[in-house]
């Protein structure tokens, strides 16, 4: 607790991160309104104390909306987080074991091959083949994850290869594989944690995007993306419709930035005075 | 430099075969018969199979890929399942608004985050610091499509300063062209200037600890000096690298904004191909688009040699 108070990112950040959360779960088991109602007599209305972000052009309550949306977000990026986390670590700590071997070669080539597709590219491809849909929104950004955590890993395990408890472990006689679970991975775990938090505030800002364009959530699933899409022509008639969304995607993506770099402070203190 | 030069164009080349294959096997290899969404429900077989012949659709996946990929070094992307036109023509046209946007958007990025980044640097811990470095924050974690809406609804629904879409064409005239991209290009360069501005400030922060600016110190220059003739162009590296990754971004990022503002872009085009399953279209934009990435990644390398001499030998 000392430690949130004194990093002065890691509080705000931990906070709205913990409000958006916050609501994604609520939402689950209440939500002020339903949004499966559409009640066109209250259809845009400006916030007020029954309605606090006002209602969009179907008579649905906003703030309902954005818990909800809160939810596809989250879900989306979390799990993009995740396909990247179990592809991409066990890539990168397979490349470094193997270092100047074929299948670190292969690994990192591959990797290269993939950065050269924006996760924006690899939705256009997947959508372009099954059709829009949530989950190929959280398979784009997930594919486009997999190098970030496979550099990483490789990167810092490399380093770690050549310290003395490792040669102590390969003296020992433990395998590559042994030590790259039990000694290299506990050690680029911070490293990873920090990486995982940016990576799922890019995830909303790109499952935002995506589903701005009509490539991720599809309707009746509520999005802060589409949510934006929808408001887009009737604009100038009720701004509400588009300042929420969009603040609740800024927050988030705030939050976590602000959790990231706290958290980056807090776990690699040697970045501190270095950091950007 | 020649060795080095020729090494990186040979890894060129072999990203380019591997991403082409890459993307052929998604988008060729997927059920649904391109000549029967041609000629409707109603067509006769030997009309299908004249149409497969002449859209390259009856050989093998090699025969397939190779005539692709014989075509695309000589520019021939194939025809349009639904335009009927050579989609090398619909890429042409479009690409004189993706293109020149993605340009824009690069020299604002720059132009904000270079003197921004200095500045900030060179008045570390200072309010200037803290406030660039805030504004910096909330630039990256906007979506800019986002910002992109709130931009239509101040400058060009109430102050009425910009369209709020559409764009005139080149024929126009350049300003004319260049007003239309005004907002989309900020809209574009907002988050990656917030990007660069904070990798040249760290940069160029970690270079001016260097021991080398302080001997430049030591023998008389002044900090601005010493920054100015020393640092800033040690400190380009990391700087370039990031903008060769931004302008793919940038080309790949404008797909979403040409949609907020309506610009005949490759961002429109692949969307209405999208929706008319016009498969050979969006995998010509994509290839397009991707191989732009690892060119602009090939001439950054390039560019890392010219500014820092050691790394031809290095590498």
């Amino acid at each position: 607790m000392k430690v949130l108070l004194h990093n002065r990112s890691m509080l705000p950040g931990a906070i709205l991160t913990l409000l958006f959360t916050g609501a994604a779960i609520i939402s689950l088991v209440w939500v002020p309104y339903d949004i499966t109602i559409l009640n066109i007599a209250d259809r845009m209305k400006s916030p007020s104390l029954l309605h606090p972000f006002g209602t969009d052009q179907f008579g649905r309550d906003i703030l309902s909306m954005i818990m909800v949306g809160a939810r596809t977000s989250i879900a989306v990026a979390l799990v993009a987080v995740g396909i990247g986390m179990l592809a991409g670590v066990p890539l990168g700590l397979t490349a470094a074991a193997r270092k100047g071997s074929l299948p670190d070669e292969v690994i990192m080539r591959s990797n290269d091959l993939v950065f050269a597709f924006p996760s924006l590219l690899i939705a256009v491809m997947i959508t372009a083949v099954f059709g829009a849909s949530a989950l190929n929104a959280i398979i784009a950004i997930g594919i486009f994850n997999i190098p970030v955590f496979a550099r990483l890993t490789r990167g810092a395990s490399l380093t770690l290869w050549s310290r003395e408890y490792v040669m102590a472990a390969r003296v020992a006689g433990k395998g590559r594989a042994r030590i790259s679970v039990e000694h290299i991975l506990p050690n680029v775990m911070n490293l990873l944690i920090v990486q995982g938090t940016i990576q799922f505030s890019l995830g909303i800002l790109a499952e935002a995007g995506l589903s701005y364009v009509g490539l991720g959530a599809q309707p009746p699933t509520a999005s802060w993306g589409r949510m934006l899409a929808d408001s887009q022509t009737m604009i100038s008639l009720a701004p509400h419709l588009a300042l929420f969304p969009g603040l609740a995607i800024l927050l988030t993506v705030l939050g976590l930035n602000l959790l990231g770099d706290g958290l980056r402070d807090l776990l690699d203190p040697k970045l501190r005075r270095s950091r950007a | 430099m020649l060795q080095y030069f020729l090494k990186r164009l040979l890894s060129l080349g072999l990203s380019l075969v591997a991403a082409s294959i890459l993307i052929f096997l998604a988008l060729e290899v997927v059920p649904g018969d391109p000549a029967a969404y041609m000629l409707g429900i109603n067509a006769q077989e030997d009309t299908l199979n004249a149409l497969r012949e002449q859209l390259g659709l009856n050989g093998t996946i090699l025969q397939r890929y190779l005539s692709w990929a014989g075509g695309l070094l000589v520019g021939d992307f194939g025809t349009s399942y639904t335009y009927r036109t050579p989609v090398s023509e619909l890429i042409g046209e479009r690409l004189w608004v993706s293109l020149p946007l993605a340009l824009y958007a690069l020299t604002l990025s720059t132009m904000i985050a270079f003197p921004a980044g200095i500045w900030a640097a060179s008045r570390r811990g200072s309010l200037v610091d803290t406030g660039v470095m805030g504004v910096t924050q909330l630039g990256v974690a906007i979506p800019n499509f986002w910002f992109a809406m709130l931009m239509v609804l101040v400058f060009a629904i109430n102050l009425r300063w910009f369209s709020a879409g559409g764009f005139p064409g080149w024929d126009a005239g350049f300003l004319a062209g260049m007003k239309a991209l005004t907002l989309p290009a900020i809209a574009l360069a907002l988050p990656q200037a917030s990007i660069l501005t904070r990798v040249m400030r760290s940069s160029l922060l970690d270079t001016l600890g260097e021991d080398f600016i302080r001997s430049a110190r030591a023998k008389g220059l002044t900090k601005g000096q010493a920054m100015w003739r020393h640092a800033l162009r040690n400190a380009l590296i990391p700087v370039l690298t990031i903008m060769g990754l931004q302008f793919s971004f940038l080309l790949a990022g404008a797909i979403i904004i040409e949609n907020v503002f309506y610009l005949p872009g490759l961002g429109r085009l692949v969307f209405q191909a999208i929706s008319s399953r016009d498969l050979i279209v969006v995998e010509s934009v994509v290839m397009l688009l991707v191989f732009a990435v690892i060119v602009v990644n090939f001439a950054v390398d390039l560019a890392y040699a010219l500014v820092d001499p050691r790394l031809r030998r290095r590498r």
